[in-house]
């Protein structure tokens, strides 16, 4: 008797849903947004909040005050680690893409059968571990490490370089090599989906290889570029484990300042002030930057 | 063509790259000595075994798989339902990507100082719950991504044609639905997997006394003579992802129609 | 009249705020092979879909041998759908495809594997139990889709564009198979299309729709020589239209005045509609004209702008005076028609009972 209503529940319902047919796909995403609000949407928000109060003592002050963002601009201190984030951040940004790119494009256009391949191997190294990959650099570029002792184990330097480890070169190179991942698959999407023909008829027009790739490869891909930049630059301004593994005292970036407000400087308003402060900075370089580059490309035709 | 040899030696050598300096943990993971430095004194796989003995790493370990195989599952589980429901022109549907894929945009220290401060508002004990919590919503783009992909080439006229040979709406996913999005449910099970195994910036604020595999490493790091058990606990991890992803990336396409499928995010 | 065993009784279907299917009546006989024929947008689709009940209408009923199915979801119908993409489930073989249905049948499975045998040879692709979607032809798809609809004997098959994503020739074959099958199983054939060659080649009936309407519904000889207006008429195959004004009407014929074709009678053959002074559209086929020097009852001179060669006939198209578009003319090329070249100067005629007369707009 009860499987019967049960199963006669279960047909009203079925119908119900094939009738409101939108009704069902919203009730659907009820589950997701509800996460989605809880963990992202409100943690933020109360990062927002955060960042208008005051740490006293072990209390929270929550009289909202522009102050922490004061601190913010105002510091020196401050400014010279923002200005180095976003710097080494564009300097990874630049040389990153400027290196993958070709790589990407030999996987579109050159690697035939083999293709699939080559995106599994490049795909890997882009899910291993990032600290284990940061890792391997620090004992790369240690002051013991495999490339010193390398180099003096074939005699070639009689003591160990210094200026390998503990400064923002080693957070550049490192960075360039944990993000060189996250470039590739964007730009060979872009570069994937561009109708050969369009090259074909190019040539067919008169154009020679390199003009062929300058006004219809370059800028048919400049989507992926740019997301490959924005996928690369966004993050890496963020970073904080490559600045505490091998920045030293001279690479030290933002995120490492705001996690020991955090931590044992234990002021979270500031903490938040500077994450928000920073988030704010990163999308205005972003959007000028994106800007600046499409215009550069419509140039050259 | 000469730049066909050009591009296909720097093709080679951009993937010596991205590999050579991630095979140095192997490597020096079987050298017989404290310090990772060349020359190579010598294979031993005691640190292999000393690693394995060790309590704490063990008890991390357990712990990151618990945490784990909870973000995948729910992850996945949550991804489905919102690229069933997003895999067609719905009212909202590129905002609602967007808000869905957010995580992956912002920085993981602004998401994990801003999940520390929700846990410690509502008062929950950071403890693995509350890195479940994390990971779950960093996992939740890839889940989504993976099973979206899968499902938007999905013909809608197939679940219609099984209700009208007279399947209803239960059946019909079980027996035409759910075979053909296996694949992607396997997939997003291995990477969403992934990502939490790996993740260490949101478990290092969320964590409480229990700690997952990455902060644990983190932890060692600072004593050198612990470096090599490190090297050998980073290169099983490597070599054990690197199978995973590539096992998953295999699952993924196959099955898929056209060769525009591309591995994630694209 | 034959009975009518579905009926749609002013269905009527919204979305958002345009009328997909506006106050639609139609009939369609037992075993008979019916289309619906009109360009995209019309509205057939979205009415096969209510009958199908993958979609439900906001007023109106569907009634399918005698019950009432409008509010029945698909697979409580006494239908089955051919879709238009066929739909073949990738992950099973030919013979689960066709079997799919059977499930819920309750079959012992002896019947079912006779029913699904029998099937196959009827579509001839027997030997192709084992094969999955991906290894058959657009045209081996559709049978299958075929046969996996008709293995559970509905009383109604519906078929959505079928022949769309066939090349012409093989268009051309399946479309004598399907009626030959329709004749075979007697089983009623609702037939969705946009071609209207096909429509009228195919079927029993059709229903030509525009925008949610049925304008007309009637056998293709009907459609053909009778349209009812000028948008069935310019739908169906290609036509001429003038405006004229009616001068006179005698017992037996019209007197039609126009700017481009002079003056001129028709039979009347049953159109009273028309009063004297009513403004008329006249529409002549292409193929009824004559070219000629000669003294017929009516003649206008024009000149010929364009010709295409076409093997047994030549279209060509005259320009006349006092018409706004050139007229379209089919004439067959034997003997006693003249060689025509592009410039000639011709006149042209026609039967006095051509021309069909049709109310304005």
């Amino acid at each position: 008797m009860g499987a019967f209503a049960a199963v006669n529940v279960l047909e009203r319902l079925d119908r119900w849903f094939a009738r409101s047919e939108m009704a069902g796909r919203y009730l659907l995403l009820s589950p997701v947004l509800l996460v989605l609000v809880c963990a992202l949407a409100a943690p933020l928000a109360l990062l927002f909040l955060y960042s208008f109060w005051t740490q006293d003592g072990l209390a929270v002050n929550t009289t909202p005050t522009l102050g922490q963002y004061a601190a913010v601009a105002s510091r020196e201190g401050y400014r010279v680690l923002f200005l180095r984030s976003v710097g080494i951040s564009s300097l990874v940004t630049v040389v990153t893409v400027l290196l993958a790119y070709p790589m990407a494009y030999f996987v579109a256009f050159r690697a035939g059968r083999a293709k699939f391949i080559w995106l599994i191997l490049l795909t890997i190294p882009f899910w291993t571990s990032y600290l284990l990959r940061v890792f391997a650099w620090k004992i790369i570029l240690g002051f013991n490490g495999v490339i010193n002792s390398g180099l003096i184990s074939l005699g070639l330097i009689s003591r160990p370089l210094e200026f390998l480890l503990y400064n923002p070169t080693a957070v550049v190179v490192t960075l360039t090599h944990a993000y060189a991942a996250f470039a590739i698959l964007p730009i060979y999407v872009s570069l994937e989906k561009i109708d050969r023909t369009l090259l074909e008829a190019a040539a067919d027009l008169g154009d020679g290889p390199v003009r062929r790739f300058l006004r219809v490869t370059l800028p048919l891909s400049l989507p992926g570029v740019i997301g490959a930049a924005v996928l690369i630059f966004v993050p890496t301004t963020g970073d904080y484990v490559t600045p505490s593994l091998v920045g030293g005292t001279d690479g030290v970036m933002i995120a490492n300042l705001i996690q020991v407000q955090f931590g044992r400087v234990n002021n979270w308003p500031l903490g938040a002030a500077l994450a928000i402060s920073s988030m704010a900075l990163v999308a205005a370089v972003a959007v000028f930057a994106i800007q600046a580059a499409r215009l550069a490309v419509t140039r050259i035709r | 063509m000469a730049g066909g040899r050009g591009l296909a030696f720097y093709a080679l050598a951009y993937l010596a790259f991205l590999y050579v300096p991630v095979l140095l943990l192997p490597l020096f993971s079987f050298n017989d000595s404290l310090f990772i430095a060349f020359p190579l004194s010598g294979f031993t796989t005691k640190w292999y075994a000393q690693m394995a003995e060790d309590e704490d790493m063990r008890a991390a370990l357990w712990n990151t798989l618990k945490v784990g195989a909870v973000a995948s599952l729910v992850s996945t589980s949550l991804g489905l339902l919102a690229a069933k429901a997003l895999a067609r022109p719905l009212r909202g549907r590129a905002a609602l990507l967007g808000f869905a894929n957010l995580p992956l945009l912002i920085p993981d220290i602004v998401l994990g100082i801003a999940l520390l401060i929700l846990v410690s508002s509502v008062s929950i004990p950071l403890s693995l719950v509350s890195v479940a919590i994390g990971h779950i919503l960093i996992c939740l783009p890839f889940a989504i991504a993976v099973l979206l992909s899968r499902l938007e080439g999905f013909d809608a006229s197939l679940e219609e044609a099984s209700r009208d040979l007279g399947e209803n709406a239960w059946m019909t996913f079980w027996r035409v639905t759910f075979p053909l999005v296996l694949p992607g449910i396997a997939a997003s099970l291995l990477l969403t997997f992934i990502v939490s195994f790996d993740d260490f910036l949101i478990a290092f604020f969320l964590c409480g006394t229990d700690t997952t595999l990455p902060v644990y490493i983190w932890g060692e790091l600072r004593f050198p003579y612990k470096l090599p058990n490190v090297l050998a606990l980073g290169a099983t991890i490597l070599i054990v992802s690197g199978v995973m992803i590539a096992f998953a990336e295999w699952i993924r396409r196959l099955g898929a129609s056209s060769d525009a499928n591309l591995p994630l995010g694209a | 009249m034959a009975e009518e065993f579905v009926r749609i009784e002013n269905v009527s279907k919204r979305f958002g705020e345009t009328r997909a299917v506006d106050d639609v009546t139609l009939g369609i006989g037992r075993g008979e092979f019916f289309s619906l024929l009109g360009p995209s947008g019309c509205g057939k689709t979205t009415l096969l879909r209510m009958i199908g009940g993958f979609t439900f209408p906001d007023d109106g009923r569907v009634v399918l041998d005698g019950e009432d199915v409008t509010s029945l979801p698909p697979n409580k119908r006494p239908t089955n759908m051919v879709f238009q993409s066929y739909a073949i489930f990738p992950h099973l073989d030919v013979r689960d495809n066709i079997a799919y249905g059977l499930r819920t049948e309750n079959l012992p499975a002896t019947e079912r594997d006779a029913r699904v045998d029998e099937a196959l040879a009827m579509i001839r692709l027997a030997g192709y139990g084992a094969r999955r979607a991906q290894e058959l032809s657009g045209g081996e798809r559709q049978r299958v889709a075929l046969a996996r609809a008709l293995v559970k004997r509905p009383k109604v098959l519906l078929l959505d564009e079928p022949l769309g994503a066939l090349d012409k020739r093989l268009r051309e074959t399946m479309q004598i198979e399907l009626r030959q099958l329709q004749r075979a199983v007697r089983i009623s054939f609702i037939f969705v299309t946009h071609d209207q060659e096909e429509a009228l080649s195919m079927s029993d009936r059709v229903a030509v729709m525009e925008k949610g309407r049925v304008l007309q519904c009637a056998d293709p000889k009907t459609l053909y020589e009778q349209p009812a207006s000028r948008a069935v008429a310019s739908f169906i195959g290609s036509m001429n239209f003038f405006d004229g004004r009616v001068s006179a009407i005698t017992p037996r014929t019209i007197t039609v005045q126009t700017a481009s074709l002079g003056t001129f009678d028709v039979p009347k053959n049953g159109m009273t509609n028309f009063a004297s002074g009513d403004p008329v559209v006249v529409a002549i086929r292409p193929e009824k004209f004559l070219l000629a020097e000669g003294s017929a009852l009516s003649n206008v001179p024009g000149r010929i702008l364009a010709l295409s060669y076409l093997g047994d006939r030549s279209q060509l198209q005259i320009a006349i005076a006092n018409a706004p578009a050139p007229v379209l003319a089919s004439v067959p090329n034997t003997e006693s028609q003249k060689n025509f070249r592009v410039g000639d100067a011709v006149t042209l005629s026609w039967p006095q009972d051509a021309p069909i007369l049709l109310p304005p707009g």
